[in-house]
């Protein structure tokens, strides 16, 4: 018998700790859309996401409404359009992404994934018109979100792609200058990525995926937060548990909304994203929870182990809650997107070498970090290789989102809104790295890639 | 099909009443009741079974809301499962 105690725990965790599904994401293939003809390729492909997404938005505000937990967003993830639209004569794939944003906001979900390229150990044709055709497209498009995957274990990172993702950043943010450079915001730059995950920007419907799938990822670094409060001073030990203890509890509630989603849309379950993505709310922020845990500010010393701490712990009490755990499941370290993150970098605590240091052990990488709009394109490609290295080496995803703003310079604010958030630009280590990165070829892969 | 009301606020007159004659004008039975005052706040968490109900789940989530705000308390109705899941294994 449920008991008064459990729905007031279950309750107050929404109510007061901002316990929330952070997304519904509906995979769509866009394999069988390939055609030579732009105009019917697009043609197909407003008509599969807008026929497999009819029902998403709607369910997901009815599941909303019967377990009385808010679900936040409803997002598409497609193919890579650098794979599916390969067969279109054509330069650019700028209409493709006007495609996306037209059946995005048909079905009424806030964002979509997947005008992306994976070209890891090389690009094909179709790849390279993708990433030239990224600045137009994240310009005039609303909601279409784009990445590229430039590396992994196994492959090496393809520094051509390095070098040029230098410039097509640069190039977004010129674009979208009016704006706070906010096109950067909606274009990563992966390495190792992950073919499932549920969130944005680097969200896309992975080749090995079936036709159609839900994924789920939930969230909730305030409830772990409140946990943390309730045990601060004790052992590690003790630490951990609740941290165990806590995201089993979120986790089986977006099990939960997956499986029912899945049901009533008549989509497989894909996986659970474990992750805890923060927003710009207070009291939802992960660099709160280094302070619970007994820190000054994020990014003082201590910072890297106690987000190891948080990380692993999340994914051991999730693993037990949801047999298909998958995405990028673990902590996200956004600056702007985080309360606590973006005092700490006001307060100088947090410095963006700091936050490269950190990415080792959290689930991504360098997050939503406005640097200034000076910074050149070589040293964000530099930016870019470094956290590709730590991702090949370590066997782990890693990304790079940063927002060179155009006109803004080290310590100035930027507003990006709603979720995106707000934060001061950064300091970039200006030193050249040109002739390295201008070197182009391929970082071959690491010795333990040999694993057959 | 099973839901859990939990109705929350500031201790009056009538609140029982009120939630049970929705409840009974709409066809869904009262399992089980528990109930709390704790300094002046009423704590109130009812178990029931809708599957005769009258009206859709969406539907009762909404209007008991609304005999909430008339009332000047919270009233929240969602589906077992989520406690189930949350605190089973």
């Amino acid at each position: 018998m449920i008991s008064l105690v459990e729905v007031q725990e279950t309750n107050k965790m929404i109510r007061e700790m901002n316990l929330d599904v952070r997304t519904i994401t509906m995979g769509i293939s866009l394999m069988d859309c390939a055609h030579t003809d732009m105009r019917i390729f697009n043609q197909n492909v407003y008509d599969k996401i807008t026929k497999s997404a009819e029902k998403l938005v709607k369910t997901g505000e009815d599941l909303e409404r019967q377990f009385g937990v808010p679900i936040v967003n409803k997002r598409i993830s497609v193919t890579p359009i650098g794979i599916a639209a390969g067969a279109i004569k054509t330069d650019t794939y700028v209409p493709v992404a006007e495609i996306l944003d037209k059946a995005a906001k048909e079905v009424g979900v806030n964002f979509i994934g997947g005008f992306s390229a994976l070209v890891q150990k090389g690009c094909t044709k179709g790849d390279r018109i993708l990433i030239d055709s990224i600045p137009e497209a994240l310009a005039v498009t609303e909601r279409v979100c784009s990445s590229v995957n430039v590396g992994s274990s196994r492959s090496g990172i393809n520094m051509d792609a390095v070098k040029l993702m230098g410039d097509i950043i640069l190039q977004t943010a010129i674009r979208t200058k009016d704006r706070n450079s906010i096109g950067c915001a909606k274009l990563v730059v992966f390495c190792n990525a992950v073919e499932d995950n549920p969130f944005m920007a680097g969200a896309f419907h992975g080749v090995g995926e079936r036709e159609c799938v839900i994924n789920v990822g939930v969230s909730g670094p305030g409830v772990i937060k409140r946990a943390l409060e309730e045990v601060k001073g004790q052992d590690f030990e003790t630490l951990c548990e609740t941290i165990k203890r806590t995201a089993f509890k979120v986790t089986r509630v977006g099990q939960l909304v997956a499986q029912e989603a899945s049901k009533r849309l008549g989509v497989p379950f894909g996986i659970i994203d474990l992750s805890l993505a923060p927003t710009p709310e207070i009291g939802d922020s992960i660099a709160e929870i280094f302070q619970v845990m007994g820190l000054e500010e994020a990014g003082a010393p201590g910072t890297t182990a106690a987000l190891a701490i948080l990380n692993d712990n999340v994914k051991k009490g999730g693993v037990m809650a949801s047999s298909y755990v998958g995405g990028l499941s673990g902590a996200f370290i956004p600056v702007s997107e985080d309360h606590g993150m973006i005092q700490a970098v006001q307060r100088g605590a947090l410095t963006l070498e700091k936050l490269e240091a950190m990415t080792c052990v959290c689930s991504v990488g360098l997050d939503m970090i406005p640097i200034p709009g000076s910074t050149s394109k070589e040293t964000i490609s530099g930016i870019i290789a470094d956290e590709a290295a730590i991702g090949m080496v370590n066997n782990k995803t890693t990304a790079v989102r940063v927002i060179p703003v155009i006109g803004k310079d080290v310590g100035e604010m930027v507003e990006f809104g709603g979720l995106l958030g707000y934060a001061p630009v950064m300091a970039v280590n200006s030193f050249n790295c040109a002739n390295f990165i201008n070197r182009g070829g391929r970082i071959p892969a690491p010795i333990h890639s040999f694993k057959n | 099909m099973k839901g859990i009301i939990t109705v929350l606020g500031k201790d009056s007159v009538g609140i029982i009443a009120k939630v049970c004659t929705y409840l009974a004008e709409h066809q869904v039975n009262i399992l089980d009741i528990s109930q709390t005052i704790v300094q002046d706040y009423f704590n109130m968490m009812m178990i029931v079974d809708i599957s005769g109900a009258t009206q859709p789940f969406e539907n009762l989530v909404e209007e008991l809301q609304q005999v909430g705000e008339a009332i000047g308390v919270e009233i929240k109705l969602q589906h077992e499962d989520i406690f189930n899941i949350m605190h089973r294994i």
